[in-house]
């Protein structure tokens, strides 16, 4: 049990995290949900079958082999509990879902948060997908020591 | 201060005209399709009602008409729920005094229809949506009387994507399987009763419903009827827990989802279940500052991927901590809140007062089953169902022959069990029709599955529990 409520207790974060090696200069999901909760949505929407989900409450694991990257599972994850993360040398790209306004725009400046919401780095957005269903995924480059730290960016404006 | 979206990351406000109507003598702008309620509160009236004995101010709280914070005399008719009242324009709205009282050509001359059907449903959400579309699909006359002039029930307001399995919409928003279920039922034959409270059930032969809406009354004979009245939002005892300002979870998920109304600026929220957690995600959204969420057990009562979700926009989730009082005297100026030891009883010296406008309860539900138990159905008191719930097997099926309950008033669970529940109900009230009953056992069976299979994890557990407590009790009764 985590000592702060919605923040993942660091033994089960590990578990949840690709070796560098899958993830560097290659996008791969993480996904950060471990509770047996009733819902298969990442299970079902990955079009090439790299979420593994036994049943329907079993907390879902990533075969990063087969994860291409393509951002469906992070923009259609209920729980919006899904991630990408590129290494890429001294830096690195993280991908997370946003519902917010505005939608932030390729090149802007914006800041990256961690787990409880700390304003982690000033971060450029490399790229922004927005789903059928409104939700987006917001790219930015961080310090690659923040790739496992950065899980959200703030609404521009809002600081 | 209150202000209408006119933007939101995820939903898009269709507002009508703009109307003008009288409150108090004063004009009042809205647009059409708007509740009575919802308008006045965009226009800054915080308190819509007095209470009767200390005059004390009541404020918006509920927003489906299930609580009295809202009754006003609207044309002169007193004591209208007027957040499921829609504005119309040059109407004349006033707050009354004690009671109201009741013009003396009030109802005399209503036209009453009479209508016949195999199957009347009581509520129109997921629970009454799904056994209207089961029931109708197998060949029943179906009606459907619901109380809002919006229909959908509560999904109309479920902005976020729904957990579950495929078969059963998981990964689409509340909002959207509102709409899928509404356009089916469309295509089929089913009458809709709008504006529409059942007040009784009185049952012989057949269930004899006396149904009453503005203008109009109905007197329906059905077969069978099935309960999808769903829920009331719970209050807590606190000092000043009636101010306005003080609301319900799903009374401001109604203002801010149904209407684009955000009635103020900061607010804390009391529960961190999943409604609790949501809807600080969603305030969140509307651009309100979430000051915290307290939760006086040592967990949260929510999914950890929910809690995330506002825990990364830098919202603290307090547990072991409670609200102790609200602060002010026409409406919440501010909320104290405390710790709480292990005993739950406040510890002194604890307190800390949050600059708020909005004090927010998500400290659950409680089925609302006044119809069955008006009609006899027995009942018992669960807590693991949120209360009182008719004894049901199932099958869904009460004590009352050719009754059925399902969804909330079943025993509180999810949008998405409601769906299951009330597939199960309409297609069991049809195949006791005697139509389709091998297609019946089909729906059934397969619903029963889904149905299991959602309510496998932990998280679950206790609504089990609740569960099998009330088929034992059927099991008895029913056989």
């Amino acid at each position: 049990m985590s000592a702060e409520p919605g923040v993942i207790p660091e033994d089960l974060l590990k578990r949840m995290l690709p070796p560098d090696e899958k993830a560097e200069g290659r996008a791969v999901a993480v996904i950060e949900c471990y509770e047996e909760i009733p819902c298969d949505t990442c299970g079902w929407v990955c079009p090439v079958g790299a979420v593994i989900k036994p049943t329907i409450t079993t907390p879902p694991s990533v075969d990063w082999d087969k994860c291409t990257g393509c951002g469906t599972c992070v923009l259609t994850c209920p729980g919006l509990a899904i991630f990408m993360v590129k290494l890429d040398g001294d830096v690195a790209e993280v991908s997370v879902p946003y519902e917010f306004l505005p939608v932030p725009e390729k090149g802007q400046i914006v800041w990256a948060l961690g787990r409880t919401g700390r304003k982690v780095a000033k971060a450029e957005v490399l790229r922004v997908v927005t789903s059928k269903d409104k939700t987006s995924m917001v790219t930015v480059r961080v310090p690659r020591e923040l790739a496992h730290v950065v899980r959200a960016v703030l609404p521009p404006g809002r600081d | 201060m209150p202000r209408r979206l006119w933007e939101h990351p995820i939903l898009e406000f269709e507002r009508g005209a703009e109307v003008e109507f009288l409150f108090e003598g004063r004009p009042v702008k809205a647009y059409e399709g708007e509740s009575v309620a919802a308008a006045l509160v965009a226009s800054g009236v915080t308190t819509l009602a007095w209470s009767y004995k200390r005059s004390r101010p009541r404020g918006f709280f509920c927003g489906i008409g299930k609580c009295s914070s809202c009754l006003m005399t609207v044309d002169g008719v007193p004591n209208v729920r007027t957040c499921i009242t829609p504005v119309r324009s040059g109407m004349n709205v006033e707050r009354q005094k004690l009671m109201g009282e009741l013009p003396s050509d009030a109802h005399v001359d209503q036209e009453v229809e009479e209508l016949d059907v195999d199957l009347f449903i009581v509520g129109g959400g997921p629970a009454g949506l799904s056994a209207a579309i089961e029931a109708s699909k197998l060949g029943a006359t179906v009606a459907i009387a619901d109380e809002n002039f919006k229909p959908g029930g509560q999904l109309i307001k479920q902005t976020h994507k729904f957990f579950g399995s495929r078969a059963n919409y998981a990964g689409v928003r509340g909002i959207e399987i509102a709409k899928i279920l509404l356009r089916e039922l469309q295509s089929l034959e089913a009458r809709w009763l709008t504006r529409a409270t059942v007040v009784s059930d009185y049952v012989g032969s057949k269930h004899t419903l006396l149904v009453d809406s503005p203008g109009k009354a109905w007197l329906v004979r059905a077969t069978s009827v099935i309960i999808a009245t769903g829920a009331m939002e719970n209050m807590l005892p606190f000092p000043n827990n009636d101010l306005p300002g003080v609301m319900g979870a799903g009374g401001l998920q109604t203002l801010m989802h149904v209407f684009g109304v955000v009635p103020g600026e900061k607010a804390l929220i009391v529960g961190a279940g999943n409604v609790g957690l949501i809807l600080a995600y969603q305030l969140l959204q509307a651009g309100v500052d979430v000051k915290a969420v307290v939760e006086i057990m040592p967990k949260i009562g929510g999914y950890a991927v929910h809690a995330a979700k506002v825990r990364r926009m830098g919202v603290p989730i307090l547990l072991r901590h409670t609200v102790k009082r609200a602060i002010g005297t026409e409406r919440v100026k501010a909320a104290e809140i405390v710790r709480v030891d292990e005993n739950f009883r406040p510890v002194e010296g604890t307190e800390e007062q949050l600059d708020v406008d909005m004090l927010i309860l998500a400290v659950g539900l409680t089925p609302s089953v006044e119809i069955p138990l008006q009609a006899g159905a027995k009942w018992d008191y669960i807590p693991e169902l949120g209360g009182p719930v008719p004894i049901h097997d199932r099958f869904l099926r009460t004590t009352i022959e050719g009754m059925f309950v399902a969804g909330d008033a079943s025993g509180i669970e999810e949008a998405t069990t409601a769906m299951l529940e009330g597939r199960i109900a309409g297609a069991k009230a049809a195949s006791e029709l005697g139509l389709n009953p091998a297609k019946a056992d089909k729906v059934i069976g397969e619903a029963q599955r889904h149905l299991e299979e959602f309510r496998s994890g932990p998280f679950s557990e206790k609504v089990v529990r609740g569960k099998q407590r009330i088929w034992e009790a059927a099991r008895e009764v029913i056989g």
